[in-house]
């Protein structure tokens, strides 16, 4: 047996903390414990203490840390600007701030004090889909700001 | 179920071992098939046809669960004399209107008191002033904006309880209509619609039977094979009338469960990013039917049942919003809610948006270039905006159509011709934010956080926080009235230094403050005055006693078999809905075998190991007083207490846009007539005609298969989230379709080969699996070849392909406009042809089949 | 701690740890695979990758059902065959003669039904292990679990141990030169763990355990089959006596062992040192019949 298989550990045991999550998948919901070494994700793997999944994954569920982790992730803003034919690259302070310019301006440019007589106050220019993957307090948050805006062409996966 | 949620199904597999049937119903052989004890395969998109078959042989055998049925359902009800059946009108029920293609479900009302208490007249002007408003029929509006889905935690309302006759023997009670109406679902009709031999059928039918009643229960568990269908909400219908006969509903081991796609699918219905809905399934403001906070509350204010208290759930909602801003004088900023006038689903949206009047999109975690029914619309749509933001993992499909989409390379699009802006942002993934999930079973689960997300990477909460703080400091002084509802949000989240707001501080105000300040602990504390706040009262409790009750996790060894201090399950922490009825009338269990929730007499309390699902104290023996109202109507028998009459409903009075009962309708596009009725599809589907859009005429020799989508278990959805990792693309990692032998020898295709395979929307091209999973189905005299299409692929990814989405046509469900995922196709050997030559010969098909070129643009239905 | 030696090549021997030279040691660990109950997920196939950071084995539709891995190898541990088999109905004799013109006879294929059988294969951990036995550098060693391993650091890529394997699980990663295998998450073993696939499995189709006590737990499987009726379960690799004196990794199939691309008879190529070719030869042999018989399966 050599030094290294005399020595080996899982790679588990050097966590610097084990977390707790659920899978991004399906609906099922299943528990995952994500361990972090110097800040990354070292291994996910199923939680037996949940009472839905007892510890197992399907394929997806274990592949999470490869989704987590994945090179081919984009971790910086890409823009394109109308009519050109490749991305460019854009701060990410300047895009929250162009793009809050353009819901200011669809807004206004589309908005409907009334329709057909009846007051509606709203907007018909602006739309959102997705909500299905995120958290209950981010759609919470997305409803509410478009509410306020009027986009009521507020939609997600379940419609799909 | 093994396929798509394989760790659920690790209960399923627990169950066969303790010796339950398994049957599995799929148009392919699944690897759900590949253990259950018995496989049906069926016509795509002819499930009401199976289940009614189903619900045919429980009503002529006497074989239901008469006790359960006559007492927690509506079946002694009796309806209207003016109700017509589709027996009468072959294929549609009474109050259909041709021209505007909706229903006014008038007619399918309880019959009207002989001598209705001066309560039940109200409420019955009431309905009457609704069905007048406006000058239009408020029923067709009330579709339209698709309000049947502000039911998604409760019944609609009825204006009286009805007269009831208990011996079921009333023709026109709903025992008798049923019975009717089903009788038409022989097993040899069955056979004719669904391919599914009588034999098998009666298989089917005697299992469930002989597993349901006191001693024992059955489940159903369903996707979207039956809620992407034109017919969808009734398929899910038809499992629920057999569910109550059967005594299924409310008590352990039944019920009827959505498995639903995505992690937090059910979290964004009950908080919704749904056009229709807001939060806790409180309809969106109608432009005509909700001129004031009281209109908008009409429906369910003070009638019996806890819809009763819609008030008080809805200004805690507004105060949420909109905090020391809403006054009682200002209707609590009711004037400040958007309004809607009809359909604005995600659909409709896209059309809008190919037309040019809707100009900037947010896209957030969602595909819809390859994962929304026509790809072709979606991708015009989105080459027709001023302003595109795409928030994902990985660089998909909808952020680079101007780049390589299909119609980049059949020349329809052009690069330099689109003028729509794309701003990528990258999104932080599940381990690097903290947040609740909810899960399928109504739990919500919370994830710490793990990790910082990478480079620019945020949470959404992050975006729209920071997005919101940012439109909202620009429009700082604005003396604009529309910029009121902005300037008096309630918009300030402590946050950490990337801005990302704490997101416990979110699920608080999700749950709701008293006047005090204080988190409540259930929605039974929500007032209506405006002292409480609460951003989802369904979701209130979730934060009781200022604890994340959604971060709780005990391990399941340490606690009884109902498990509650693992997540909190909305309503209150109740696991099973209804489960009231998991007793007998009198409050006893049905059986010692499935105890679940029993009246204790001595404590003077309903008390098992789950919430009681009822008012807590109420005696089985306890009959309301005339006139009560809200909670206080709730008779100490009715387990449905979501419902104004406190029933389970065998026949919808109200609700649905196509009928009373369900009727089986053929898909859009079909091989063959409807045969039950001269009714060809669902006369109320709602059909979008644009360009892009065309439909295959119905049994057409051009289009002679039928096509289904599905997913596979190493894929997931529009596949950003698997065919971009090695892992689970080796695993699978092209596009095939998947064929009969029969059908292969037919069209010559050569397993492993290529197909192409087309509709009147476009082709696309996929490698070939013969397989004997796929089965030939006898239909009568004829066969009927089915095709199936994992849709999971597109031209990003590891291994690029064409994505099957862009086959399906959109044509909606009436209820809800979720498209049809079911339609006819030509399949050839050989790979498709490129460029515009692909064009040319898709507009050959067209052309041979006759299809219509939309010239005029329009929505119906 | 010095290397211990395999002693015993063939016959019974029920504790092979203690056969290395292992004084004092763990009970004998194992997986039981119940393959009645596999759903074909691939989930083992994918934690093991995860844990092991095994990389990909390349993108290729097989066409062999919904099999894209194809068999196990240097960088494929866990591999689930799937098997389609149109189900044997008793009815008019099948002369093998060509069907003839009725446009029907199409309509009638699969008409019975199919069945769909999965299985996830892995390392067999043979008790007398012949990768091990041929190993020249020692870089293959028994555990004190008595599994099979081979260590990364000491395998210089000689190749001896791939045909030696009579199973065909043993494999060199092209790209690295050295050999791979499943270890039995020998790492997480040392820590009290469950190894990632059976971790992992769903429905529990993947046991991991004390090897005598899945013996016991598969008896009572076999048993509990037999009495519903399912009279072509059988255990695999469950014999002491068998040709490798047994596997740590054994299974219930549903069928015969050659319809899940498994040798019906395996034994340790070292039984007879230096006549390794002629059993090469004759596992091949087996895998053509393995061909042939699926081929009859299907036309059947």
């Amino acid at each position: 047996m050599s030094r290294r298989s005399d020595t080996l550990e899982p790679r588990t045991v050097e966590a610097d903390k084990v977390v707790d999550s659920v899978c991004p998948y399906c609906a099922v919901g299943c528990a995952q414990k994500v361990f972090v070494k110097d800040g990354k994700v070292t291994q996910i793997e199923g939680n037996p203490a949940s009472p839905i999944s007892r510890g197992r994954l399907c394929p997806k569920g274990s592949a999470s840390k490869q989704l987590v982790t994945s090179p081919t992730r984009v971790t910086k803003v890409r823009y394109r600007r109308p009519y050109a034919t490749e991305w460019e690259d854009l701060d990410l302070e300047t895009a929250v701030d162009m793009i809050a310019d353009r819901v200011i301006k669809t807004r206004r440019q589309f908005w409907q004090e009334e329709t057909d007589g009846k007051r509606t106050r709203r907007t018909l220019g602006i739309a959102s889909l997705g909500g299905a993957t995120l958290d209950n307090e981010e759609n919470y948050l997305m409803k509410k700001l478009y509410t306020a805006m009027g986009a009521i062409q507020i939609e997600n996966q379940a419609r799909i | 179920m093994a396929e798509a949620h394989p760790v659920g199904f690790q209960w399923v597999v627990e169950a066969k071992r303790r010796g339950a049937t398994i049957i599995h119903v799929d148009p392919r052989f699944t690897r759900t098939s590949a253990l259950a004890d018995v496989h049906v395969p069926i016509r795509a998109g002819s499930d009401i046809a199976f289940l009614g078959g189903l619900v045919n042989h429980v009503l002529s055998n006497d074989a239901d669960f008469r006790e359960y049925v006559v007492a927690y359902t509506n079946a002694a009800n009796i309806v209207d004399s003016d109700f017509q059946d589709t027996e009468d009108l072959d294929g549609l029920f009474s109050g259909y209107d041709p021209e505007s293609g909706h229903y006014d479900p008038t007619t399918w009302r309880y019959e009207p008191p002989e001598d209705p208490t001066s309560d039940e007249q109200e409420l019955q002007q009431e309905l009457e002033h609704e069905e007048h408003e406006g000058g239009s029929d408020g029923h067709a509006q009330a579709h339209l904006a698709a309000q049947s889905e502000a039911r998604g935690s409760g019944g609609a309302a009825v204006p009286w309880k009805g007269r009831r006759d208990e011996t079921l023997q009333h023709p026109r009670c709903v025992y008798q209509i049923l019975k009717r109406h089903f009788s038409r679902y022989t097993p040899e009709m069955v056979q004719e619609v669904c391919g599914i031999s009588p034999e098998q059928l009666r298989q089917v039918a005697e299992s469930l039977v002989a597993n349901s009643g006191r001693e024992r229960t059955a489940a159903f568990c369903y996707a979207v094979g039956w809620t992407q269908h034109t017919t969808g909400a009734q398929m899910i219908r038809t499992a629920s009338i057999l569910q109550l006969l059967l005594g299924n509903i409310g008590r352990p081991g039944g019920g009827i469960m959505a498995l639903r796609g995505h992690a937090s699918i059910q979290g964004s219905t009950d908080i919704p990013t749904l056009f229709n809905i807001l939060p806790g399934y409180l309809p969106m403001r109608h432009a005509d039917q909700h001129q004031s906070l009281d209109q908008w509350l009409a429906d369910d204010e003070g009638k019996a049942g806890f819809w009763g208290e819609s008030r008080s759930y809805a200004v805690s909602l507004l105060k949420s919003y909109w905090g020391d801003a809403a006054t009682p004088d200002n209707d609590f900023c009711f004037d400040y809610l958007p309004r809607v006038t009809g359909d604005h689903s995600s659909y409709t949206t896209v059309k809008a948006q190919i037309e040019g009047r809707c100009k900037g999109y947010f896209l957030v975690g969602e595909n819809p270039a390859v994962g929304s029914a026509n790809g072709k619309m979606q991708r015009l749509g989105l080459a027709n905006l001023d302003w595109l933001v795409v928030r994902d993992l990985q660089m998909i499909e909808s952020a680079t159509f101007w780049k390589d989409g299909p119609e980049i390379e059949t020349g329809e699009l052009v690069t330099e011709e689109i003028g729509t802006e794309v701003f990528f942002l990258p999104a932080a993934s599940h381990v690097e934010k903290a947040g609740s999930f909810t899960q399928t079973q109504r739990m919500l689960q919370w994830r710490d956080k793990a990790v910082e997300p990478p480079g620019d990477a945020r949470s959404e909460l992050q975006f729209y926080f920071q997005l919101g703080k940012r439109i909202r400091q620009k429009l700082a002084g604005s003396t604009d009235e529309m910029d009121r509802p902005l300037l008096d949000l309630t918009w300030d989240y402590p946050a950490d230094e990337l801005g990302d707001p704490e997101p416990e501080t979110v699920l608080r105000e999700i749950n709701g403050t008293g006047p005090d300040g204080a988190a409540l602990s259930a929605y039974t504390e929500l007032k209506a005055d405006g002292s409480t706040a609460c951003g989802c009262w369904i979701y209130c409790g979730v934060y009781a006693d200022e604890t994340n009750m959604a971060r709780r996790r005990k391990p399941h060894w340490e606690q009884n078999q109902v498990a509650p201090e693992w997540g909190w399950v909305w309503p209150a922490n109740r696991r099973i809905l209804y489960n009231r009825a998991s007793a007998a009338p009198d409050g006893s269990p049905w059986s010692e075998r499935k105890r679940y929730i029993w009246w204790d007499a001595d404590e003077g309390k309903w008390t098992g190991d789950d919430v009681p699902d009822f008012i807590p104290d109420r005696s089985p023996d306890y009959v309301p007083e005339d006139g009560a109202k809200g909670p206080a109507a709730i008779r100490g028998t009715d387990p449905f207490i979501m419902q104004t009459d406190g029933k389970g409903w065998l026949f919808a009075t109200v609700g649905l846009a196509d009928g009373p009962m369900p009727t089986h309708y053929e898909p859009p596009e079909s091989p063959l007539p409807n045969p039950l009725y001269q009714q060809q599809n669902n006369p109320t589907r709602r059909s979008l005609a644009t360009a892009s859009n065309p439909l295959n005429p119905s049994y057409t020799e051009v289009f002679p298969y039928v096509f289904t989508t599905y997913r596979l278990t190493e894929h997931h959805t529009a596949g950003g989230m698997s065919r971009t990792l090695p892992y689970l693309t080796e695993l699978q990692p092209e596009p095939f379709c998947e064929v009969s032998p029969r059908l292969a020898a037919e069209r010559g295709l050569e397993h492993l080969g290529w197909a192409t395979i087309v509709t009147s929307r476009t082709a696309i091209e996929a490698r070939v699996l013969v397989t004997d999973r796929v089965r030939s189905l006898r239909l009568g005299d004829r066969t009927i070849e089915q095709i199936g299409l994992p849709y999971h692929w597109g031209p990003n990814g590891l291994v690029p392909g064409d994505s099957p989405n862009d086959l399906v046509n959109v044509t909606m469900d009436p209820n809800v406009y979720i498209q049809d995922k079911v339609g006819t196709c030509d399949i050839r050997p050989g790979r498709r042809p490129r460029g515009s030559a692909l064009t040319a010969y898709v507009e050959e098909y067209r052309r041979r089949a006759g299809v219509e070129e939309t010239t005029t643009e329009g929505t119906q239905g | 701690m010095s290397t211990p030696v395999e002693s015993s090549l063939w016959g019974r021997l029920d504790d092979p740890a203690a056969d290395a030279g292992y004084a004092d040691h763990p009970k004998r660990k194992g997986f039981f695979t119940d393959t009645s109950v596999c759903i074909g997920c691939k989930a083992c196939e994918v934690a093991c990758k995860e844990w092991n950071q095994v990389p990909d084995d390349g993108f290729l539709l097989t066409g062999m059902s919904y099999d894209n891995s194809q068999q196990l190898g240097a960088s494929t541990w866990r591999h689930v065959a799937f098997v389609e088999k149109p189900i044997d109905v008793p009815a008019p004799v099948d002369l093998g003669m060509p069907t003839i013109g009725s446009e029907d006879q199409g309509a009638v294929s699969g008409d019975a039904g199919v069945r769909w059988l999965m299985s996830s294969d892995v390392c067999k951990h043979c008790t007398h292990a012949a990768c091990l036995d041929v190993c020249p550098t020692g870089a293959l060693f028994r555990t004190e679990f008595g599994t099979v391993v081979v260590q990364p650091d000491v395998c210089n890529g000689c190749g001896y141990c791939v045909p030696a394997c009579p199973y065909g699980v043993i494999d060199l990663r092209k790209e690295d030169g050295r050999a791979f295998k499943c270890t039995l998450c020998y790492d997480r073993l040392k820590d009290d763990q469950t190894p990632a696939c059976a971790q992992a499995c769903p429905t529990e189709s993947i046991q991991f355990g004390d090897l005598d006590e899945l013996h016991e737990r598969a008896d009572r499987r076999l048993a509990e089959l037999h009495e519903k009726g399912v009279d072509v379960a059988r255990l695999y690799g469950r014999d002491p006596e068998d040709g490798v004196g047994g596997d740590g990794a054994f299974f219930l199939l549903l069928d015969e062992p050659e319809v899940y691309g498994l040798p019906p008879d395996p034994v340790v190529t070292t039984r007879d040192i230096g006549s390794i070719w002629k059993h090469v030869g004759a596992a091949a042999g087996a895998l053509v019949a393995v061909g042939v018989a699926s081929f009859l399966g299907r036309r059947r």
